[in-house]
């Protein structure tokens, strides 16, 4: 019997922390854009995205300080109360670290619904906080950004895992 | 890190109590900033680390409009120039007579013996990006505490106001627009003088007049300017026209619908007004004669 649907393991070379805190930087930095109108709708959270692979990829080497700290960066840098972001991440974090054998074994395409509802249930804790703030709901293109970042994790996982592929040696085939 | 122990020895606690720990934390957070505002002091130093960050993801488009600037045609420029030209004799003309107005205005206040109207200062400002926040309007700028910018001052463009100045971080300030959920705006009718209150809906491109009695005297057009009794905004300055005037006798209210005036979502040059309202002071509130309090115990 052939398993059909289950990813083919790769042999990756260990992920330099560096690489890590690099990745972070670059997902706050696009984050940080000047996004409006249509545009910031359907942004997708960076951030979110970033710290849901490495938590799945890497549970070892990041998982709820640094989603934490990443939540208070951002919450501080939207101006919004302070630790709501930092509270959705942890949730991504826990998530991401549950599941990430079992995420692990699928193709992409199982992957990314994996992803969508953990990052829907991300989006749905800022809105609930919003929500006792005292903000109004700002219409349902708001959850838009989860499934385009969704629709990117495969593209994410291949740029990720680029400087973690051994280069072949032509000597040593 | 592979040659380390099997996981399942030195892991320290469980994912279920650290994510438990992270909440609790966020959550005293949440509450500490919400409620009692103790973390003002630090949001401030946290911006000061994000800032850097934030010039550098603003440099792309700043650099897009440096690159723009360069191919514009002489033509064009030349055109521009003529037409400031222009506008600039006429405004000039106006504004010598406005100059005379202000000193007659003075010297009759003089006379009158009235509160002076104090000089406003402005402090021109960029925006640099639109919140990215999509449940609140707001702007950030880049001028800051450094430029002496503080928070509740007004800012305008030169159409009218845009929104208000809700917090200043050292460089940058954000300003929270006319048309965010909670801002509030004293106005005046132009028209007949009638005061409310304007507020905005959340909505890029409407506000509304709040808390209007049905038989309340706003038609289709009617210009709102600020009416100055607030103490944060100078009075006169244009806000918003009435677009659309909904009156239904099973509200207690009038649904008036208005737009404001300024390029409140569009505009990139802004003005933020240093202007110091000198109120006089409010009256002390008069002590209430202490009742003597009750003795439980008949005497």
């Amino acid at each position: 019997m052939q398993p059909r649907d289950i990813a083919p393991h790769e042999i990756l070379l260990p992920v330099r922390p560096v690489f890590i805190v690099f990745t972070l930087l670059a997902a706050l930095l696009v984050n940080l854009l000047p996004w409006s109108g249509a545009m910031l709708t359907l942004k997708p959270d960076f951030v979110a995205l970033v710290v849901l692979y490495w938590c799945i990829q890497q549970p070892r080497k990041l998982g709820f300080t640094v989603a934490w700290l990443m939540g208070l960066i951002m919450d501080v840098a939207d101006g919004t109360l302070f630790g709501q972001h930092a509270l959705a991440y942890s949730v991504l974090a826990f998530g991401g670290i549950v599941l990430h054998r079992r995420v692990l074994m699928f193709t992409m395409k199982d992957q990314i619904l994996h992803v969508i509802p953990l990052l829907l249930v991300n989006d749905l804790i800022v809105l609930v906080i919003r929500k006792f703030g005292g903000a109004d709901f700002p219409g349902f293109s708001y959850f838009v950004g989860s499934f385009i970042a969704g629709a990117l994790w495969p593209l994410l996982s291949f740029l990720l895992k680029l400087p973690q592929r051994p280069v072949p040696d032509p000597d040593n085939v | 890190m592979e040659h380390s122990p099997p996981p399942f020895f030195k892991r320290g606690p469980t994912p279920l109590v650290r994510l438990l720990l992270c909440s609790l934390l966020s959550i005293a957070l949440l509450i500490a900033d919400a409620r009692y505002r103790y973390l003002d002091d630090i949001r401030l130093v946290a911006a000061v680390i994000v800032y850097p960050l934030q010039r550098l993801a603003a440099a792309p488009g700043e650099m897009l409009a440096r690159i723009g600037e360069f191919f514009v045609a002489q033509s064009t420029l030349h055109d521009n120039n003529l037409r400031l030209a222009e506008q600039n004799l006429l405004t000039g003309a106006k504004l010598q007579k406005y100059n005379a107005l202000a000193a007659e205005n003075a010297h009759l206040r003089e006379l009158l013996a009235a509160r002076q109207r104090f000089p406003e200062r402005t402090i021109a400002a960029e925006v640099l990006y639109a919140g990215r926040d999509p449940f609140t309007r707001k702007i950030i700028i880049d001028k800051g505490e450094q430029h002496g910018i503080k928070a509740g001052q007004p800012a305008i463009d030169q159409l009218g106001v845009i929104g208000q100045v809700t917090r200043v971080y050292p460089w940058l300030a954000e300003i929270t627009l006319v048309t965010d959920k909670e801002q509030l705006v004293p106005v005046q009718n132009v028209r007949n003088g009638l005061r409310a209150v304007l507020g905005g809906t959340g909505s890029t491109d409407q506000l509304e007049l709040k808390f209007i009695p049905l038989n309340a005297d706003f038609q289709n057009g009617d210009q709102l300017t600020t009416s100055g009794i607030d103490g944060v905004y100078p009075p006169g300055l244009p806000v918003a026209a009435v677009s659309n005037v909904e009156r239904n006798a099973a509200y207690l209210f009038a649904r008036i619908i208005c737009k404001p005036v300024a390029g409140v979502s569009s505009r990139n040059q802004l003005l933020v007004l240093n202007w110091e309202n000198k109120m006089p002071q409010r009256p002390a509130d008069e002590e209430k004669p202490m009742r003597p309090k009750k003795s439980r115990r008949g005497g």
